[in-house]
């Protein structure tokens, strides 16, 4: 009972930090139709500058405002001096410049931030509750991230379905030139979805990062979780990124707890490969294949 | 209310228009016509900021516009109505209209009294506010779009193609309702059709191009008069 609760948290708290980063994935997906590969490194890098800011004798919050704000900044400055070059041009080449972006970006952290591991502090317990005379696997810190990815997913809901900034955002991503005759100033919404996206990213690195380990690699592998909680959510919904994360945490925690920790990668992928073939638009998609 | 003079425009090494001149009166309904490729599209891409003309002059009432961007044209008083495929087809019906009210020169919230101008314009479309705009009928997209364009309250409506492959019952209707746009708001509207004998029908003026050129400028009725021309060129 114990192990069945304890991997259910852990689960949940892991799929937190999928959801995170999943969101900021659908974010770049719904206001400019790329697969952003860049998004680990990009987080990647902002965590190093609240661990400049932390190791500088500044507290844990200015750190992480400072890995929000430079990720906003990161984010609107790819967009601009980058992405924007392949605009209009074959969709295949933003991806593959988001992937030249994600190598430029590791190895310049590595350059200037070192190649290697360095503890990053969090700012609630990293220890289980206890209950009872038992400690259960949640902690202060896994609390946290359950509640910011909460409040994130809901700003972005509350942003898309109720704000006109939110409509002209999505009316850029679905159909530019239409949205140009509209009066939309569309390249304006794809840098504030760059910088959003960018952002959540940042967030999501801060979360898998606390009490832990950062590294110019620590996000790599979240690429291919995050990515596939954003394809089980279907892509193109905050909430469903949510759920998709939550769902692929968990999934991945008893996979781990009662199957083997090294079939872990190779679970994700099953899963990805179920949904894409069973789902193609995600778990709560009511068509069967997705136009692209 | 809208002037173009000389414009000369090209698509890389192709010139798609011959230095085109003619004016749309305030008030009437200007209908450009010609077959396909005589530059119908190209036209009114250039009128709108979507492409930019080589020489030559284009000036809504008495501003220059050859050289604003696309995204300030509804601003100004101009809306371009791109053809039925121009709904989002991702958005719901009432997204589409509420992003075209973003457009306003007042700019400012759309509210619902907004919306209900558009919806007793087309009842159809309150009936299917909250679906996704993809889910409607090629009519019902048309309507949605040109419903879409009136939300910005524009001086001068650009039409592109409003006939294209739907039921002639539909187009009669969508026809009619320019007709009482017109007479009833004092719209411009700028009609660009391959249906040369419907759009002559309801149009004050037509303008006749061929591969880039204008072959005929004259009234709708003298245009449809004219039998060697509607041979020629109109094909009916």
């Amino acid at each position: 009972m114990q192990q069945l609760l304890n991997t259910a948290l852990g689960g949940l708290t892991l799929g937190a930090v999928y959801a995170a980063f999943a969101l900021a994935l659908v974010l770049i997906w719904r206001s400019t139709r790329v697969v952003n590969f860049a998004q680990a490194p990009m987080a990647m890098v902002t965590t190093f500058i609240a661990l400049v800011v932390i190791d500088a004798g500044y507290s844990y919050w200015l750190g992480f405002a400072a890995a929000l704000v430079s990720g906003l900044l990161l984010g609107a400055l790819l967009e601009r001096l980058v992405v924007r070059h392949v605009d209009g041009k074959a969709e295949i080449n933003a991806v593959i410049l988001t992937l030249g972006l994600f190598i430029v970006l590791h190895s310049l952290a590595a350059v200037v931030f070192g190649n290697e591991y360095r503890s990053f502090p969090a700012p609630f317990g990293i220890r289980g509750f206890e209950v009872g005379d038992r400690t259960i696997a949640l902690t202060g810190f896994g609390v946290f991230t359950l509640v910011a990815v909460l409040v994130v997913m809901g700003l972005l809901v509350l942003l898309f379905r109720f704000t006109d900034l939110g409509l002209k955002m999505r009316a850029s991503a679905f159909n530019a030139e239409v949205a140009r005759l509209l009066g939309v100033q569309v390249g304006r919404m794809k840098t504030l979805g760059w910088a959003l996206a960018s952002l959540v990213g940042s967030l999501a690195g801060l979360l898998i990062a606390g009490g832990s380990l950062v590294h110019p690699g620590y996000m790599d592998s979240i690429v291919v979780y995050g990515f596939v909680a954003a394809v089980l959510g279907g892509l193109d919904s905050p909430a469903g990124a949510v759920v998709g994360g939550l769902v692929l945490g968990l999934s991945l925690s008893f996979v781990s707890g009662y199957v083997g920790s090294q079939l872990v990668a190779l679970a994700a992928l099953l899963i990805l490969m179920l949904v894409l073939m069973l789902k193609p638009g995600g778990l709560f998609s009511s068509t069967t294949a997705r136009r692209v | 209310m809208l002037t173009v003079d000389r414009l000369t425009v090209s698509y890389g090494p192709i010139t798609a228009l011959h230095g085109v001149s003619f004016t749309a009166a305030r008030g009437e309904i200007t209908a450009v016509l010609g077959a396909n490729g005589a530059g119908k599209t190209t036209l009114l891409r250039t009128l709108s900021g979507l492409h930019r003309a080589d020489s030559g002059t284009i000036t809504l009432g008495d501003e220059p516009i050859g050289s604003v961007a696309a995204e300030r044209m509804p601003a100004l008083g101009m809306a371009h109505v791109p053809e039925g495929r121009g709904v989002i087809t991702e958005l719901s019906v009432e997204e589409n209209l509420r992003l075209g009210g973003l457009g306003r020169p007042q700019g400012g919230k759309v509210t619902d009294a907004d919306l209900q101008v558009a919806y007793d314009l087309f009842p159809v479309l309150a009936d299917r506010r909250a679906q996704q705009a993809g889910t409607l009928s090629g009519g019902e997209r048309q309507m949605l779009v040109i419903g879409r364009a009136l939300m910005a309250r524009p001086q001068l409506l650009l039409l592109d193609e409003p006939s294209l492959g739907l039921a002639p019952r539909i187009v009669a209707q969508i026809f009619a309702l320019l007709r009482d746009l017109v007479a009833d708001r004092g719209l411009s509207v700028l009609l660009v059709e391959q249906n040369a004998r419907s759009a002559l029908s309801v149009a004050d003026h037509g303008v006749v191009l061929d591969l880039g050129r204008v072959v005929a400028d004259s009234d709708a009725s003298a245009l449809a008069a004219d039998d060697q021309l509607r041979h020629a060129y109109l094909g009916f």
